[in-house]
């Protein structure tokens, strides 16, 4: 399957946005860890902004960075959604409220409990009326994401977002399911080259069993290991080095139990 | 196919309780609920053991996942499926809103006093997690394909027929294990009821005195492959899909039922058929006042007045995530069995709406049938089966 890149984004700790963490992840700056601020979307209305928990802060400033890159109006764009879980901190509150007597949950609460409250505050935000699909897969939700938005562009001959973010459980759920550090990123993709593509991806599943890519710096590998999307920053790192004028390559994705993901990243 | 809800397990039981105008709606008395409601529980699911070797996958949600599987031939089906494909060609797309969240909730009550610290016997990813439906039919059925769960709330076992058809269509895979479980837990119990959406009695679609939805539970599945050459006669085609988003509101859908109108017009378009071709429409029809509304608005405007429409929704409650899945395999018991579904709470049709609502069943040849399924933040998708062109 092949797909083009006209857009990325990608927000976690000291990568504040592509732009600013191209050079880092071609090894041509260092990488230095630093919280990630995630403001409110000023695409949101008053009222969901107000509403908007951090999973969908994360996953519309990593989706509205791809877009405006790609200078795309998001209406008109598919979306595929895809994390490991649903916004940690309203789960952690909705369970402790079921645990104690009174079990009146918020409304507000319950409704950005659903997998795809970032998917629908997206559509309120964009006026998308678009397909879109939010998608989970535990350990491999970014390369299960990929595989979707990757097969829309094939299929159905669409233009995609694909909008992958992780975040942090609070305690207790942070020691049955440790997430290293937010983490978002998001990649505007089309079925042919545009005067704005900048790589060219190639998909194809493999069973032979090569180690999945890692990354070069300790730092960046541990996030990678430590948050389900950032399973995404060997690809980032190819379109970082490829988009700099760097010779095609193939990053590995782990697909388990025992797949793999082949992405061959290269020039348009 | 298989299918398991508060209508009993399988199909025949299931057609057996739509011939019959047979409920599944009981009052609520799941886990320590105390809620005045009406719900669709599956009888049996606690007794559900898993199979030797994945019992770490142990909790309701698939417990209903797995009751369902044991349905309607389909594991055999599936392990057919597999001799002709491969068990890396056959793909696994399923929908669940809430997994099993019920376990989390249990584990909640039983926090260490002094650390807070959950009980070690706690298996976050394989019951709680989102993705645990998906690894557990996986293994489950021996499959090694590609997989994944789709969340994306009521419309979510419905969107894995186009998940599952785009996959086959780009090649990767030659078959597919579509549909879902959604089991009732505290989280939507309380949760719909803070929204105010729910029912004291069984719930009545499209009725002039709907006071909202009905709780319930189900799971179901269905195998899709790539149409050979010459299917048999009797097989059921999947003829078309379409999704879209309401950009309105999470939790009301648009007041004109634009995203439910945008998803009909684009399986209509997917398929290559006009509104008239449609036989009978399975409405998502949850007996919410405004829900109901909405979805009526975009069958007129399609449909106009004359294709019959239904919820089943007063039968089996709202099943959630695997309301998609649930109403797909309804539906298509229906082609097969030239039934169209009435509506059993529905006594004084709300003249407001003005769809041909089926209060009581109807019987003749269809050949084609749609499925609507709708769902918080405005996920839409609506599926359309017949025989084949």
């Amino acid at each position: 399957m092949r797909a083009f890149v006209e857009g990325v984004g990608l927000l976690g700790p000291g990568l504040a946005g592509w732009e600013e963490s191209r050079p880092v992840l071609a090894g041509r700056l260092p990488y230095r860890p630093a919280p990630a601020p995630l403001p409110p979307s000023p695409l949101l209305p008053p009222a969901e902004r107000r509403r908007s928990v951090p999973t969908v802060k994360l996953a519309m400033a990593v989706g509205a960075e791809a877009m405006a890159q790609a200078d795309r109006d998001p209406a008109g764009v598919a979306t595929v959604f895809t994390s490991s879980s649903g916004d940690p901190d309203t789960l952690h509150q909705i369970l402790e409220t079921l645990a104690s007597e009174d079990r009146g949950i918020s409304p507000t609460r319950f409704h950005n409990s659903v997998h795809n409250a970032p998917a629908g505050y997206w559509s309120i935000a964009t006026r998308s009326h678009a397909p879109s699909t939010s998608l989970s897969s535990h350990d491999e939700s970014f390369q299960a994401g990929l595989l979707e938005a990757m097969a829309e562009v094939a299929a159905e001959g669409w233009t995609v977002g694909l909008i992958a973010y992780d975040l942090p459980y609070p305690e207790p759920l942070h020691a049955v399911r440790p997430i290293a550090a937010p983490f978002g990123m998001a990649l505007v993709l089309t079925p042919e080259p545009t005067g704005r593509s900048f790589a060219r991806l190639d998909i194809a599943l493999s069973d032979s069993g090569e180690p999945p890519s890692r990354m070069a710096d300790d730092a960046l590998e541990a996030l990678r290991a430590g948050n389900p999307t950032a399973r995404a920053l060997p690809l980032l790192a190819a379109l970082a080095r490829v988009s700099a004028g760097g010779a095609g390559e193939t990053v590995v994705l782990d697909l388990p139990p025992g797949g793999r993901l082949l992405v061959t990243v290269g020039a348009p | 196919m298989s299918i398991v809800s508060s209508l009993g397990a399988g199909q025949d039981a299931t057609l057996d309780a739509l011939r019959n105008g047979r409920g599944g709606l009981t009052p609520c008395r799941f886990e320590t609920a105390t809620l005045d409601t009406h719900i669709g529980e599956v009888a049996g699911v606690g007794d559900i053991r898993l199979p030797a070797g994945l019992e770490g996958y142990d909790c309701r949600n698939n417990r209903l996942a797995e009751l369902a599987l044991r349905q309607d031939g389909f594991e055999a089906a599936v392990a057919a499926a597999r001799a002709r494909h491969g068990a890396h060609r056959i793909g696994v797309f399923l929908g669940t809103s809430t997994s099993g969240i019920h376990s989390a909730e249990l584990a909640y009550r039983e926090r260490a006093p002094d650390s807070g610290a959950l009980p070690a016997a706690f298996r976050f990813a394989t019951t709680h997690s989102t993705g645990s439906l998906g690894a557990f039919v996986r293994r489950r059925l021996g499959l090694a394909g590609p997989a994944f769960v789709v969340s994306s709330a009521c419309a979510t076992s419905s969107k894995v027929f186009a998940n599952a058809a785009r996959m086959i269509s780009a090649g990767l895979c030659d078959a597919a294990v579509v549909g879902g479980a959604d089991s009732l837990c505290l989280t939507t119990l309380y949760g719909f009821h803070s929204l105010e959406l729910v029912s004291p009695a069984p719930c009545a679609p499209f009725d002039l005195h709907r006071g909202g939805v009905s709780l319930g539970e189900g799971a179901g599945f269905a195998l899709l492959e790539r149409p050979g050459p010459r299917p048999p006669p009797g097989t059921v085609h999947l003829l078309g899909t379409g999704e879209s988003s309401d950009a309105h509101h999470m939790s009301t859908p648009h007041p004109e039922g634009l995203g439910a109108r945008l998803a009909m017009e684009r399986a209509l378009a997917a398929a290559g058929l006009r509104p008239g071709d449609i036989d009978y429409v399975n409405l998502h029809g949850t007996a919410t006042p405004h829900g109901d509304a909405a979805e009526d608005r975009a069958i007129i405007t399609l449909f106009g007045t004359r294709t019959p429409v239904s919820s089943t929704k007063g039968y089996t409650g709202h099943t959630l995530g695997a309301a998609g899945i649930v109403e797909a395999v309804i539906s298509v018991l229906g082609l097969r069995a030239g039934l169209a579904p009435g509506s059993p709470q529905t006594r004084d049709l709300d003249p407001a709406l003005r769809s041909r609502y089926l209060q009581a069943n109807e019987s003749g040849r269809m050949d084609r049938v749609m499925t609507n399924s709708f769902g918080f933040g405005g996920s839409n998708s609506s599926l359309i089966f017949g025989w084949a062109a």
